[in-house]
Parts: structure tokens; sequence; C-alpha cells
């Protein structure tokens, strides 16, 4: 994986003494609170309600085990022993005092981590396909974009004071691991007839109030023009999107205010214009990066492993673990391994300290030193042999960490809601916790099949509620946490925005109400339906009688 | 007459402004170095320019500044309003004045210019400063410089890390990293 070298940890320490001095001017009243909020912010740090949040970047969702046990150290010392793993596959620590956070920082720095950009109107930390260099059905591998972009837009100073946030996401499988057509900019990399490197830019995807899936401006970006075009984009949007009211400052308003032809003119003109040599990196560079990954050579193993197919027939658990859990790796004999935080009951994404270094010792052990994080708030071990499963099983078992669920109902998204967020209109962990509770028996959950489903606990949408098969939304009635659901969206190559069932309910009956609409599923399924193509084939009428009509 | 703080390469320093902003409503001086408005510069360019005195120009954040760009090489000083720090428009005006259109005249910032944004409008080619937080020309060039890399070209003379690496890489600067000048 990718490693630091002098240049990169120089601008962390800069980052950190920098950070030292604006904090340390705040406490002393040079700068107002309404000036260090941007500069916080861009170092990842949030007033939230109970303490300050640090958001810590995890670039790609790429971690050495050295650096999760450090995410572990740091939560333990500055924190409460926990993080929560998010759907921008960062790890927020919620409860930190503002004069620890330059040290936080500084102990993250040693390992080559940082919460740069994790917040603020800027470009934020980019995220790319967690199975990145282990999939067998990607191109390229995309992070060698996602660092080119990260350094890019490090500290850039054209594009750090934007109108609002901005978000970027790379790809180069079919398959979309990483919402990409929810991105501010979505990056698909793909190889032409003739061998060329191209992307397709998607531009204006986004959640929220206002939900849009991104567009595609350009079919065919040679590969090594990104930079240069991504500062096309970003430059019209600098200058041309509103900023007079926050909630229409989005690159999606700008794009759809526009219509999409007229964005990619105006774009393509910047860019008629744009000197390449001054902003893309040079054939030899992208290489040097490539290099910096230390691509992992794996060992020439038999496809099959008669130790893990032992194992599946002998103990039915670590059977349904390989049924939801193990998914295909590039070099035979190796698989990928989900490592769910999605125990029933428990907080979607939450990690103990304990556990982060439990994983952070098989990944030595088994995964190459490696982990990732995936934005349905679950780790990856991405490199481990078949013969290594099993062990890998019984430690992750141990820590509480082998539910068997992912993709299933219980493999929930869910922001941290208004026990912790002070933009939240209600809980969301609670709710989810009772859909998984209510769905905790595996036999069921394996019976009723991928079901994802996602819950914010508000109209910003962290939590992906327009991205789920059923997204449940969090309102405030009067006072009263409420919750509205939708149905039918997907955040994957298929990607589609969720549509509203009907009105919104109080949070004791949505277990009910989920459980009557994956009643009504099972019923009207047809062979080797997953529930996103029920409700897609069928639509939402029966659902909505399930739900409104049957339950009264 | 008021100070700004100037800017040349690494060094700055205060200088009186010798300008003065003549409001649209307001009638021109019959002498001294002004700046106007953009709608005044366009519509009464031609006199002003010829008036045998320095002009500048000031543009709000949404002005396009490719509307200058034939009166550019006759233009002084290019002022650009932060109407708000937050607000990052000028930093993409001041790129395209020093890049795309090669303004050398002076580009400077006014209205809501804070020390912590420094390193960025220094970067984008601004080189006059009109500091709203009292910072002075050591602490506006200091903060200029609190990083000893950057990851990306910009309208200063500063070697990206990545043209940093290659020299390292083909033997051109035999400068270990920690010894790259700033």
């Amino acid at each position: 994986m990718y490693r630091y070298d002098e240049f990169d940890r120089q601008m962390l320490e800069d980052r950190t003494s920098e950070f030292r001095l604006q904090t340390t001017r705040r406490l002393a009243g040079e700068i107002t609170e309404e000036q260090f909020k941007p500069l916080r912010l861009m170092n990842g740090l949030y007033l939230q309600m109970h303490a300050y949040m640090l958001r810590i970047a995890i670039p790609y969702g790429t971690l050495r085990s050295e650096q999760l046990r450090r995410l572990a150290h740091v939560a333990r010392t500055y924190d409460k022993g926990y993080g929560h793993f998010t759907t921008r596959t960062n790890l927020q620590l919620h409860w930190i005092k503002l004069r620890d956070a330059p040290d936080a920082i500084e102990s993250l720095a040693e390992v080559g981590l940082h919460a740069i950009q994790t917040s603020g109107n800027c470009i934020r930390n980019v995220t790319a396909d967690p199975y990145a260099g282990a999939t067998a059905d990607e191109i390229d591998d995309p992070r060698v974009w996602a660092e080119a972009i990260r350094q890019w837009s490090t500290v850039h100073p054209e594009f750090s004071y934007l109108p609002r946030k901005f978000k970027i996401a790379v790809t180069a499988a079919e398959k979309d691991r990483a919402a990409i057509r929810a991105y501010d900019i979505g990056l698909h990399l793909r190889r032409t007839r003739d061998g060329e490197l191209t992307f397709e830019v998607m531009v204006g995807g986004g959640q929220g109030r206002t939900p849009y899936l991104a567009k595609t401006v350009r079919e065919h970006l040679p590969a090594h023009r990104l930079l240069s075009y991504l500062n096309a984009i970003l430059r019209v949007y600098n200058r041309e999107s509103r900023r007079d009211n926050i909630h229409k400052q989005r690159i999606k308003i700008l794009v759809n205010t526009l219509g999409v032809e007229e964005f990619t003119r105006r774009v393509e003109a910047e860019y008629a214009v744009t000197d390449g040599a001054d902003i893309d990196l040079p054939d030899t560079e992208l290489a040097a990066i490539r290099s910096r990954f230390h691509v992992h050579a794996f060992d020439a193993r038999p496809a099959k492993s008669a130790a893990f197919e032992a194992a599946k027939a002998a103990d039915p658990e670590f059977a349904r673990f390989t049924r939801h859990n193990v998914h295909p790796h590039k070099a035979p004999g190796h698989a990928i391994v989900d490592v769910s935080l999605k125990v029933p009951g428990e907080t979607p994404g939450d990690a103990t300290s304990e556990q982060m270094e439990l994983v952070a010792d098989l990944a030595d052990r088994y995964s190459k030193g490696e982990a990732r994080i995936h934005y349905t708030q679950n780790l990856v071990l991405p490199h481990v042999k078949l013969d290594d499963v099993p062990a890998v099983y019984a430690e992750l078992a141990k820590a509480g960490l082998a539910t068997a669920n992912i993709d299933l109902i219980t493999d929930i998204i869910a922001c941290p809601g208004l026990d912790y967020c002070t933009l939240a209109n209600a809980r969301a962990i609670p709710v989810a916790q009772s859909i998984a509770r209510r769905f905790a028996d595996m036999d069921r959950a394996e019976l009723i099949g991928e079901l994802p489903i996602r819950i914010s606990g508000c109209i910003n949408a962290c939590g992906h509620h327009h991205l789920g098969a059923i997204g449940i939304l969090g309102v405030d009635k009067k006072g009263e946490e409420y919750y509205q659901l939708s149905l039918g969206g997907s955040g994957d190559e298929k990607a589609a925005l969720a549509q509203i069932l009907g009105p919104a309910m109080p949070p004791g009956q949505i277990p009910d109400a989920i459980d009557a609409m994956v009643e009504t599923y099972l019923t009207i399924r047809e062979d080797g339906e997953r529930f996103l193509d029920t409700v897609r084939r069928a639509g939402l009428q029966p659902f909505k009688e399930a739900v409104y009509v049957e339950a009264r | 007459m008021s100070k700004l703080v100037k800017r040349d390469g690494d060094v700055a320093w205060w200088v009186e402004d010798e300008f003065v902003f003549v409001p649209d409503e307001e009638q021109v001086p019959a002498t001294g170095d002004i700046i106007v408005t953009m709608g005044r510069l366009l519509g009464e360019g031609d006199a002003l320019l010829t008036s045998g005195r320095r002009i500048g120009v000031r543009l709000q954040p949404h002005e396009q500044v490719e509307n200058l760009a034939y009166d550019l090489p006759q233009l002084a000083v290019v002022e650009l309003v932060f109407a708000k720090f937050r607000d990052g428009r000028p930093y993409s005006t001041a790129s395209i004045l020093r890049g795309r259109l090669e303004y050398r005249g002076e580009v400077r910032a006014i209205g809501d210019v804070l020390r912590e944004q420094a390193l960025h409008m220094v970067r984008c080619g601004f080189d006059a400063f009109v500091p709203a937080d009292g910072s002075t020309p050591e602490e506006w060039m200091a903060a200029a410089h609190r990083y000893r890399h950057v990851y990306q070209r910009a309208n200063d003379d500063r070697r990206p890390i990545f043209v940093e690496r290659d020299m390292i890489a083909s033997g051109l600067g035999h400068n270990r990293p920690d010894e790259v000048e700033a």
C-alpha cells in the first residue's frame, strides 16, 4: 500500500504545526470563532452536541496495520476507546477536547495519517473502491488516481474556499462499490478498445435535501489529463456557483440549473484554454505513485483450498460466513474478507480500540499488513489466503467481528444522528438497532437475502437514505422523532434514488413496517429477485398497502 | 494615505498606497493615481487611460476578469475584493489574471483579508495586501511560508513536490528532501 515519502511527511508536519498555531491564536483570542471555524473544519474538527468531533481521513479507505493500531491508540488516549467508521471511509472520534486535538493530530501524522480536508468547503478526502488492488473485476488500481487527486487537492491555493464541500470518488471496476454517482465528481476508469486508459467523468451527484445522481460530462477523458480536467470543473464551480444560499451552493445545483449540456460546454471551454503541462502529473510521477503503493506479489496457489472446503463442511456458521463475507480475489487461492461492524443491537460502524488492534494484527498475520474501510461502515481484510480464512474467522468470532451479514438486512448504514450530531432532527442509531434486533435470526436474514437499509437522522443524508433499497429518514414533527420510509434506491452501477413510500411514522412502528414489507417481498418475489429487484419490478404499491393498510 | 503590504518574491514591506479609490457616484479628481470600478473603466476607459496618470480597477467577486483582457497592459493595479474571507472567488480571478492573461502589474487583495489565508493569496499571485487583521509584512510572509513544500504549481515560483521528486530521482537536485529550499 501507499507509503508517504519524506515530502508527504513534511507536509503533514507543517500542517500539524500550522494547526497548533491556529489553535493557539484562537485560544488567545487573536482570531474569532467565525474566522477559526473553517480552519478547524479543514483539520477535521467539528463542534457537536457534547464535545468536539475529530474526523480522521482514511484516503481511499486503505490502512496499513500500524496506522489502524495508531487509530486505536488515539481513540483510547484522547477519546473513550472507540471510534465510528463513516460512509466517507473516515473515522470519527466523538469526544475530543479542543486542547488535545493538536496532540492527537500529531500522533496520527507520525504514521502518515491526518484529518486534512475532512470537512469544510474544500476538496474532501477522496474515496475509492474498497476492493481496489484485490478484486478481479478492475482494470487498474483506482487508488493511484485517488492518491494523485489527494496530492493535487491538498492545500490547494485556488480551491480551498469553495462555495460548499466537494467530494470525489474513483472506481476502476464495473461493479460500483464506491457509490460514485452520489458524488460531486464520480470517476470511472476504463480501458478503450485500443488500450488507452480513460475516465468517464460524472458531475453533480449528491444526497442531502435535493438528491441528484451525477451526470456524465466526458465519456472518455485520457487518464493522464485527469487533474487538468478536474481543475477546469472546479474553476467553473468556484466562479459560477451561487454563494447567497447555503442550500443551493453544491455543484449539483449549478449543473442542474444550467443543464448538463451548458455546464459541460463551460467546463470544456475552460479546459480548452487550460495549460495541462502546469497541472497534470508527468507519466513518470504517476508511475512513481504507483510504485509507492508497493503492489503485492501473491504466491501462486491452487484456486481451491482443501482446508477452506473442509472447514466449510465442518462448521455451518463458517459456511454462512463464507457465503456473505468472503469475496473472490484476483489471485487464485486468495480471498477478500469483509469484517462486519454490524452486530445486531450495536452501533453500526463503531469499533473499539481492541477490535481495531485485532484487525491490525490479523492484517499483519494474514493480509499483507493491510486493511480497508468500506463505505458501508465495515472493514475489509483484502488479501487473505483461502487456507487462512478459517483461522481469520475464528479470531474475528472471538472479538465479535464475524457477523455473517454483509449486504443482508442487518448490514445497516446509519449516521451518528441526534445522539451526537447537532444537525440531526432524529436519532438514527436506536432505529438501526431495533431493526437489526428484529432480524437477528441469521437463517431468516439469509432467506431474505440482500437488503441494504440506510438511515439518516436528517435531510443531510449522511446515512445514504436516498440510496437504500429501504431508506429511512428521521424528521422532526412538532418535537417528536418521526421516520419517513422510501424504497428502491441504490448506490451501485445501476444507481437510483429511493422513492418516498408514504407518511412518516414514530420509531416504535418501524420494525413492524419493515417486517410487513419483507413479508410482502417474500410473497411476491420471482426467482432470483433481490428485494430491490422486486421493488423496481412491482412498484411501491404492494409495499404501501403492506405498511399503511394491513398494519391497521 | 493608507498603508499596504507589498510583496516581491519572499520579501514584503509596508508601502504608502498612492492610489485613491473613486466610487461611481463621485467625480474623478483632476490629478492623482486612481482606482475605479470595472463599470467605470469599461465605460470611460479611453479617457481615463490617456489622462497621464496610473489607473487601477477594483473587481467585485462576481465580476469576470476576462472583460478586462484588452485593457490589462494599461492598468497599474487590479484590486480584488474579498467580500468575506470565505468567498474564494478572488483566488480564481487572480489565478486567471496571472496565468492565462499574463498580467504583470499589481494584484491587490482588499476587504476581509486575513493572515490565515495569506498562503493561498500569495500562491495565486497577489502581491499587495490590505490586511483587515492588522498583520505586519513579517507576519504576513511568515504565514505564507508555513509549508516547506507545495503539491501543485501555482502563480508563484515554488516547485511542486512532483518536480522536487523528479529532480532527486534524476540526480539534478542532490539535495535530500529535508534540505530542499522552501
